[in-house]
């Protein structure tokens, strides 16, 4: 597939492909009302997105790219760590970055710098590095000094502004939940007007890629989360009532699968084939290559035949792949309340 | 307990004058409050303020009237706060001063003056009514002027401005209702404010309401939001709590 390059202005424009029953349908963005039913429950993950890479310089003087992965505590993040270089080059194609031992300090402005903890068994880039502010002073140095995580193929570096979805708030993602780039207000308002409801969580949605390895086999790492409870009351009951509940982005899946574990914290959750959806029953998503890490998590929607039509669909119609891409809706029917989900305390 | 407990606000030009005056009452109410300044030294003082009060608040330092601030002050806002429930759009410029006629105002002045009161208020606006959107809940308010609706001389740029935002008012509560969202503008009136001076520096100061007057009563109106119609333009003067009962 070929990648979207800019970001989309006409967001009624993007194409969608509806999976349902074993059917492939060509559709739009604009349509999307069509292929709910009043009763149906979308779950958005409203996380902002802020501007996670920082450029800086190590002792020697090295520059060092940093990316944010997820915040742990009240000064210390754990990022990982690119070498010289920018977005332009592939992360896979990135020269390997210095080596940085627990005490190093990275530094990205006079008064705005952080001191490796220590490295991550998982591989030497992936760091929790401590800043010297917290709170207030913290998040300015972020938004001052930090730029959003760029992407090689896109023609243009990405603003702010564009790597925001419309019902942003608090700045957990550190790349867009990018499945809600193409739902604006008209459309959402349309979809609350027909009687589908929308609900909220917020889940701090990681690094897509890094181009280390043994980090990118391990993705997605550990994510916050917060689901409210007004939005698990509203999944049972729109699951007790036979009623759909379609997340809007992979982030939105991992998140509810996860609130059996409490409806907070972080999540180390991995879904894959062998996991049993207790709460979703449709995703509205990217298009996502059979390589991406997000494919693995639509194996617990649909058998593998049926992706791989998908994936040749997508192909032979032209459909744009990565953040800024076209979209895929896949529904299943909704399963009997699992034993479970009846548990879940209400 | 007020309703403004734990909510979180968003109030632009905080450091001084009715923005201040709000800040320190919003906060004393149990609000989380977090303060846009350009001016970092009297935007600590403030914070430092309502801390001693034990009170939250939290300063970001940035201009309302540049693009590239606009998420920035969203997103460390919702970072420190939590998804903003209240924004205020205090912030404004006069222009230079002192005022001057239509025909001698440069046009870059103009610019510069919708820049902050009217398109810096409607893209903070922007960045924070889709997240109240989604939760169904949110309150914005825009503060206006007299000069919006009179033409006093020597006052057109900023009345002009002030007069399109009163208008954005109204437009975004007749779009935004359905979701939830109230959007207010305020005429706070006459006060006296470091502004005010600056724009008649012959007025007699004790003729004028002080800033914490006025502030009492737009945190009135923000604790009985939900009982005035969607959109209305609120004259602070008139606002009392007769007024509130009959709103």
């Amino acid at each position: 597939m070929k990648a979207a390059r800019t970001p989309r202005e006409n967001k009624q424009s993007v194409k969608l492909l509806v999976a349902e029953s074993g059917q492939l349908q060509n559709s739009a963005m604009a349509q999307l009302p069509e292929h709910l039913r009043a009763g149906d429950l979308l779950v958005v993950n409203d996380a902002a997105t802020l501007p996670a890479s920082l450029r800086g310089r190590d002792e020697h003087n090295r520059p060092v790219e940093i990316r944010l992965a997820s915040q742990l505590n009240e000064r210390t993040w754990q990022a990982v760590i690119f070498g010289e270089g920018d977005w332009r080059t592939p992360t896979e194609h990135r020269p390997v970055p210095p080596r940085l031992k627990a005490g190093e300090e990275i530094i990205f402005a006079q008064d705005f710098n952080a001191v490796v903890v220590k490295e991550s068994p998982l591989s030497n880039r992936l760091l929790d590095l401590e800043f010297n502010h917290s709170g207030e002073a913290l998040w300015s140095g972020i938004y001052r000094y930090g730029k959003p995580v760029q992407y090689s193929y896109m023609t243009e570096e990405l603003n702010l502004w564009s790597v925001q979805n419309v019902y942003g708030g608090r700045p957990w993602a550190v790349e867009m939940p990018s499945a809600g780039h193409a739902l604006n207000w008209s459309l959402l308002l349309k979809l609350r007007e027909a009687g589908i409801q929308i609900a909220t969580l917020t889940h701090g949605a990681g690094l897509s890629a890094t181009g280390d390895e043994q980090i990118d086999r391990a993705l997605p790492l550990p994510e916050r989360f917060e689901v409210p409870p007004t939005t698990m009351a509203t999944v049972l009951r729109t699951k007790a009532a036979g009623n759909r509940v379609i997340a809007i982005g992979t982030s939105v899946v991992r998140a509810l699968e996860s609130v059996l574990l409490g409806l907070n914290g972080f999540t180390t959750l991995k879904i894959g084939p062998e996991h049993r959806l207790q709460f979703v029953d449709g995703l509205l998503t990217g298009t996502h290559d059979v390589s991406e890490s997000h494919y693995q998590l639509l194996r617990a929607f649909l058998p593998e035949e049926e992706l791989r039509e998908i994936s040749l669909h997508l192909e032979e119609h032209n459909y744009l792949t990565h953040e800024f891409g076209d979209a895929c809706l896949i529904l299943t029917a909704p399963d009997k309340l699992n034993p479970k989900v009846r548990a879940f305390p209400r | 307990m007020s309703e403004l407990n734990g909510k979180s606000v968003l109030i632009t030009g905080g450091s001084r004058g009715l923005g201040k005056a709000l800040a320190l009452q919003l906060a004393a109410k149990g609000a989380k409050v977090a303060i846009v300044a350009r001016q970092k030294a009297e935007l600590e003082e403030v914070v430092a303020e309502i801390k001693w009060n034990g009170g939250t608040a939290f300063g970001i330092v940035a201009d309302v009237g540049d693009k590239e601030s606009i998420y920035p002050i969203a997103g460390q806002a919702a970072a420190l706060a939590g998804p903003v429930d209240v924004l205020i759009n205090n912030a404004s410029t006069l222009g230079p001063v002192p005022l001057r006629l239509l025909t001698d105002t440069d046009c870059e002045d103009f610019e510069r003056a919708l820049q902050v009161n009217t398109i810096g208020a409607f893209r903070l606006m922007k960045a924070v009514a889709g997240s109240m959107m989604i939760r169904q809940s949110g309150l914005v308010i825009n503060i206006s002027s007299d000069a919006a609706v009179e033409a006093y001389p020597t006052w057109g740029v900023y009345g002009a401005s002030k007069a399109a935002l009163d208008h954005l008012t109204r437009t975004a509560a007749a779009e935004l209702g359905g979701a939830g969202i109230r959007v207010f503008s305020v005429d706070p009136g006459e006060m006296a404010t470091r502004m005010h001076a600056e724009a008649m520096p012959d007025a007699d100061p004790s003729s004028l309401q002080s800033p914490e007057t006025v502030a009492e009563k737009i945190v009135l109106m923000i604790e009985s939001a939900n009982r005035v119609e969607n959109g209305s333009r609120l004259i602070a003067a008139n606002w009392t709590e007769t007024a509130k009962e009959v709103a």
